[in-house]
């Protein structure tokens, strides 16, 4: 063993970054080719860990790697995947490659940057799911705001500046909460380490303090995962961030909010999380509101990629739903029971942060494709597409269906699993959740699939609109077969989160 | 093995699926390939289908434990649990297996010639509505052979979205794009609780395979355990969640209101979703879920059950007299016969439920086949009387009737049954199987199927649940009086318009279904002839009743169940006359009423309909447009629901946009005022800042502007990351975007400035100087914490 794999996934796309550095601008296809060959690099790298880790147990961290970093402080290059990162991984690398694959085609303006700013965004993103020192993780989460920052400031539309700056100063501010609390826990525990940490409990005597740290965390997460009340930077950063952008921002960036909550604060803070789920119902209120107001809110939108915007609102919403099931059921984790219901919550957690990359990401594909030949994503300019453009149809179809969770495609799983768990623990708010079920349907087949595709087409304006073309066919193939593939045999990807959700809740009691 | 064939079930919804993805992926330029494969698929599925049908009939296979499971397949994993799929044959699987890929394969075989395949006017997305449908007879077949529930939830809902591509196959229609929305949504609302109620079941249970939840012991503790505290044990609020799903789908009261606008597909979906697969899936979720209903004896959810089946019964079949649209006729017979079948499942009679079950699907599609031809040759015939019209207006250029002919097309409705008449003549054989199909539906007596199986209903209700029995005969009476009617306006008397006039007969690959299906309209009552029935009772044997029953009575599942069951449906054993003769009087009664009404002295072209001119006589006219209307219950929905959801969700995007947002933008103009005072201040603030951090942070303040590099340096130290050596190779590179990504937070910030300053000076730079102050402020607090603590 020994063999730093991780490391070598960590830093092959900063390689690549390095390499595209050097080559001269005006050589645009060998910049794409470079980073095209590094992201597909790293896609096959994560899927030998997927397997390796599958292999060697899931509910254990794999690969791990640990060398001193800075050790006046305790601070430690620690890295590992288990069967919840290595997943995350394998979509970073995915998505990453279909954005760039996509990209090769559809920017042309200074392509340099582009390429070498999304190949540090797939190293930050690597490094979130990576790091198991919190110093390391707040590092990487950091750096991930920067590529973002300028895809959006510089390649976005027309109202970037504003969102751009909206999303960097919003996300900053939970950096920052989180900094500080990453720094109350090193003088409780007088470690870094995310896994010594959750052992050591901090704050385990004092509940105020617990709670100050947790909701800190907590804090920087929601607005990672763009939970109501903070989500309004969301519909901004989307609507002007560029196709690719978008893709990464709703497929990865919202998750590493969700990851946070799973792999740091449930193990740190189980006390305060239960408490503010159960005694103090704030979460669940906030999680009904980003469920039932994001759905709605998405009803009422008339620009496509805002209302795909406020549908991951809505679906994100599922995840911290699942997670406020496994934390209500702490304190009761000793029965079999209560056991797996915890574990069937956070499973349905983590199951919808991937499958809502999938869609989603899908969904911004198409929403680009559209926009490529329309310049225009006003829902009611449209109307009738089908006809002229079936092959796109049929893959919005597939898509829009996944993404309002029908069975047989990937996204029922996540939200099967999240309402097994909350029906247990939190049965209320699983009762007023389950009707974001249906407004999110109607909100797809209302408004995308009928304002767009059905009804007469405008010959005039829209007769000459070409169907997809078969660089757009690659991009979203391999999404759409992952949708089907997993709608009906979730169990390679479920059986990876369930072992190591269920030795993260053993580790609770 | 004996029983090894049944593991064909495995393959049974296999080939239809590969059928349907064939289509898109390979075949769908080729219309005839693509038919062919969809044919081929079901017929590949029917035979399989009556091999297992068959073997399971022989051994014979029971219910509980003596049915048939197969697990193959590791599925889902939950904490401690694992989830097994595989496939499950017992009667009740068995039965469906026998009905479903029969008349599957007869409506597709009826669509090649619906869709007009071969002629110029064939269907331009004719291979895609093959696919759509292979995928419908899927989701039905997937949804019988799997050995749990949540499968059985996939395939149902899977069945939901090919309802909402096929009704709103001709999406050019807006009232087809809606009805198809409609559909899919309203069954949503009923498919929310069914997904509640299956979590809740998983929750409590630990598995969704029938075996175990179905088990005495599970029954038992979900009959004895309260629900959160309430007075209601489990099994009842489980049992009612499931049933959530069945009002949905088999469109009983209040959720009724999709079914009739379902019209607005092609008839041979119809003829499918209302008949084969979809509305039928939900009362076979209540067979199939039966022992959890009758876990609770007395319970309220048997009663809730019941009586949502009769009201919905006499309610829609008060609607259907008013009705005109030929296919709308039909919609509301069909919601009234569901409604029939979950009153029967309702009063625990759920084997005389699942018979009509299956008699109802095949004289249903046969009467939305037989309606389907009738309006494909009244378009033909339409076609035809105005070309020989044009002919005519060819010849005497000069007539005036321009207007007449140049508008009729759109005007012309052909399923409206006031333009027909006399078709009896033109389309024999669609006429004697559309008899046939009608006459099944009123239950006309002995030589129908509809008899034997409404009958048992009937007789069932009689002693224990009169209420029930009168509401049931009443609908039925009104089911017979309609269904006259409606062959009397269809096909007797003479045609009222120029199209009726020329009306061919269809062709053999439409024609040649409707016989099939006539044949099992009549001889499937046969199955289940009560022994005790005078003179013909016990020539065969009840043989539906002992097999079906064996689902519960012979099972070890549910003693208790059966227990309850038989408590319930005593009137199973022993003849009694007194149901048989009102069912008699009713159904005879109708059907001569009907003809006395409407067949007597026939309807003439443009006469207003007897029952409303009888009805507005004795001042009911108001009762009448009620029902014509169907009591007004879309337009209260579209006022409530509707638009409430559209108000609300506009609401809340005011909100969001306004007062969310604009707390976030506040704080961000705060900010911006806060940033104004610095530049006035200029490093004033800074310097304050950085002395509060001490050594280090002093270390930083010097550094006169934010922007400067060395700050960047101190970021870097901080951060690690060897970037440090990176910003030194990029010194190299021209351009300060790539200084700015590499270099760390701070310069990218500055970079980013630099692309946007241009565009937009002044704000932009008052919130990245806010941006920096934040970090600046942090860094230099994580400072002081760190050196306070050395």
């Amino acid at each position: 063993m020994n063999f730093p794999i991780l490391s070598v996934i960590l830093f092959a796309p900063l390689v690549g970054a390095l390499l595209i550095m050097v080559i001269p601008r005006e050589d645009v296809r060998t910049i794409r080719r470079v980073g095209i060959a590094f992201a597909f690099l790293t896609l096959i790298l994560t899927t030998i860990i997927w397997v390796g880790v599958a292999q060697a147990g899931a509910g254990e961290m794999q690969y791990t790697e640990r060398y001193p970093w800075i050790p006046v402080f305790n601070i430690w290059y620690n890295l590992g995947a288990d069967g919840l990162s290595a997943p995350m991984l394998f979509l970073t690398a995915l998505l990453t490659t279909l954005s760039l694959f996509y990209s090769a085609r559809t920017i042309e303006t200074r392509v340099k940057e582009y390429y070498l700013l999304f190949l540090l965004l797939e190293m930050g993103m690597f490094g979130v799911f990576l790091s198991l020192d919190l110093v390391l993780f707040y590092v990487f989460w950091e750096i991930c705001l920067v590529p973002v920052f300028l895809l959006i400031g510089v390649w976005g539309g027309e109202r970037r500046e504003y969102a751009a700056i909206k999303f960097f100063l919003y996300t900053l501010v939970g950096g920052v909460a989180m900094l500080l609390a990453i720094i109350g826990v090193y003088f409780q525990t007088g470690t870094f380490e995310i896994m010594e940490a959750a052992v050591a409990r901090p704050f385990a005597g004092n509940f105020t303090w617990a709670s100050v740290a947790f909701w800190a965390f907590f804090i920087a997460f929601a607005i990672k995962i763009s939970s109501f009340p903070f989500h309004t930077w969301l519909p901004d950063a989307h609507t002007e961030a560029p196709t690719a952008g978008s893709v990464m921002l709703a497929g990865i960036l919202l998750k590493l909010g969700a990851y946070g909550l799973i792999r740091i604060a449930l193990p740190l803070f189980p006390g305060p999380f239960h408490y503010f789920v159960v005694q103090m119902p704030i979460i669940p209120v906030m999680v009904i509101m980003s469920i039932v107001y994001g759905a709605l809110v998405c009803m009422a939108q008339w620009n496509l990629k805002r209302l795909v915007a406020y549908s991951s609102v809505a679906h994100m919403g599922y995840v911290t739903l699942g997670v406020c099931a496994a934390a209500a059921g702490y304190g009761m984790l000793d029965t079999q029971e209560a056991l797996n219901a915890a574990a069937a919550g956070l499973s349905g957690a983590a199951m919808q942060m991937f499958t809502h990359g999938i869609i989603t990401g899908g969904l911004f594909f198409l929403v680009g494709i559209l926009y490529e030949r329309t310049h225009t994503r006003d829902l009611k300019a449209f109307g009738g597409l089908a006809t002229q453009m079936p092959y796109y149809y049929s893959i919005m179809m597939v898509t829009g269906f996944a993404s309002l969770g029908l069975p047989g495609l990937c996204g029922f799983w996540s939200e099967f699993f999240v309402f097994r768990g909350a029906v247990r623990f939190i049965p209320i708010a699983a009762l007023i959740g389950i009707l974001g079920v249906v407004f999110t349907a109607a909100c797809i087949l209302w408004k995308i699939v009928q304002h767009i595709f059905l009804g007469t087409l405008d010959k005039e304006r829209w007769g000459e609109l070409p169907d997809m073309e078969w660089w757009e066919k690659v991009t979203l193939w391999p999404l759409v077969a992952i949708m089907v593939f997993l709608g009906f045999y979730p169990t390679p990807l479920l059986d990876m989160f369930n072992a190591s959700v269920t030795a993260l809740l053993n580790g609770l009691p | 093995m004996p029983t090894a064939l049944l593991n064909l079930a495995w393959f049974i919804p296999l080939f239809p699926f590969l059928a349907f993805a064939a289509i898109p992926l390979f075949t769908y330029r080729n219309r005839k390939l693509s038919h062919t494969l969809v044919i081929g698929g079901i017929g590949a599925a029917f035979v399989l289908a009556q091999i297992v049908f068959w073997r399971a009939v022989t051994l014979p296979v029971g219910g509980g434990e003596h049915a048939f499971e197969s697990t193959l397949i590791h599925w889902l994993s939950a904490g401690g649990e694992r989830f097994t799929l595989g496939v499950y044959v017992d009667p009740a699987t068995a039965v469906m297996l026998f009905m479903v890929p029969l008349v599957c394969l007869m409506i597709f075989i009826y669509s090649v010639g619906y869709m007009n395949f071969g002629t110029d006017e064939v269907d331009p997305r004719y291979s895609r509505f093959f696919s759509y449908m292979s995928l419908c007879a899927t989701g039905m077949l997937g949804m019988v052979v799997f050995n749990n529930l949540l499968a059985f939830f996939i395939f149902w809902e899977i069945m939901g979205a090919c309802s909402y591509l096929l009704i709103g196959f001709w999406y050019e229609k807006k009232s087809a794009m809606q009805a198809g929305l409609k559909a899919f949504l309203v069954t949503k609302v009923g498919d929310m609780f069914f997904m509640l109620g299956l979590v809740l079941l998983y929750s409590e249970v630990g598995s969704l395979a029938y075996r175990d939840i179905f088990s005495p012991e599970t029954l038992e503790y979900l009959a004895h355990t309260p629900f959160m505290g309430t007075q209601f044990p489990l099994a009842a609020v489980i049992a009612l969640l499931l049933f959530g799903g069945t009002v949905g789908k088999s469109a009983q009261f209040p959720l009724h209101v999709w079914l009739p606008d379902a019209m607005e597909g092609p008839t041979p979906v119809l003829a499918l979703i209302h008949a084969a697969t979809m509305v039928s899936a939900g009362v076979f979720l209540v067979v199939r879920t039966f022992p959890l209903f009758a876990a609770v004896e007395g319970g309220l959810q048997m009663t809730v059950v019941a009586a949502i089946g009769i009201f919905t019964a006499i309610f829609s079949s008060i609607i259907a007299v008013a009705q005109n649209d030929i296919k709308r006729v039909l919609a509301f017979s069909t919601i009234s016969q569901l409604g029939y079948m979950v009153a029967a499942l309702g009063i625990g009679a759920y084997v005389a439920g699942a018979f009509h079950l299956i008699i109802h699907a095949f004289f249903k599609a046969l009467l939305f086949l037989g309606a389907g031809s009738v309006i494909h040759g009244m378009q033909r015939g339409h076609h035809h009387a105005r070309e020989n019209e044009n002919k005519h207006h060819e010849q005497a250029p000069h007539a005036v009737g321009g207007r007449v002919t140049a508008n009729p097309h759109e005007e012309f409705d052909p399923n409206d049954m006031r333009n027909m008449g006399g078709l009896a003549k033109r389309m024999p054989r669609t006429f004697w199987t559309f008899l046939i199909g009608g006459l099944a539906l009123s239950g006309f007596p002995l030589v129908t199927a509809g008899f034997w199986s409404k009958g048992e209903i009937l007789a069932q209700a009689y002693e224990s649940f009169p209420v029930v029995f009168w509401v049931l005969a009443a609908a039925a009476g009104l089911t017979a009086f309609y269904t006259m009617r409606q062959i009397c306006m269809v096909f007797f008397g003479q045609s009222r318009t120029n199209a009726a006039e020329h009306v061919p007969e269809s062709v053999p690959s439409m024609t040649v279904p409707l016989i099939i299906l006539a044949v099992f309209a009549i001889s499937l009552g046969w199955a289940g002839i009560p022994e005790h029935f005078p003179v013909i009772g016990g020539l065969i044997p009840n043989w539906f009743h002992y097999f079906v029953g064996s689902t519960i009575e012979a099972g070890h599942a549910a003693e208790h169940a059966a227990k309850v069951v038989g408590h319930m449906s005593k009137a199973v054993h022993g003849f009694v006359w007194q149901p048989l003769a009102m069912g008699l009087i009713f159904a005879l009664g109708g059907l001569g009423l009907g003809w006395l009404v409407y067949g007597w002295k026939p309807m003439q072209a443009g006469e207003m309909d007897r029952v409303e001119g009888t009805m507005r006589k004795v001042w009911l006219g108001w009762l009448y447009e009620a029902m014509r209307d169907r009591f007004y219950f879309d337009e209260i929905y579209q006022a409530t629901f509707i638009r409430g959801s559209i108000l609300l969700a506009d609401l809340f995007y005011a909100f969001d946009h306004g007062v969310v947002d604009g707390l976030v933008n506040l704080a961000g103009r705060f900010g911006r005022s806060v940033s104004r005072v610095s530049d006035w201040l200029d490093a004033n603030i800074v310097d304050a800042l950085v002395n509060l951090a001490g050594r280090a942070g002093r270390g930083i303040s010097e550094v006169s502007g934010i922007l400067d590099l060395r700050v960047v340096d101190r970021l870097v130290d901080l951060t690690g990351l060897g970037t440090r050596r990176l910003s030194d190779l990029s010194n190299v590179v021209d351009l300060k975007v790539i200084d700015g990504a590499v270099n760390g937070v701070g310069d990218t910030i500055q970079a980013g400035g630099r692309f946007i300053r241009p565009t937009q000076t002044g704000r932009v730079q008052d919130y990245l100087l806010l941006a920096f102050l934040m970090v600046l402020a942090l860094v230099a607090t994580f400072f002081v914490i760190l050196f306070l603590q050395i």
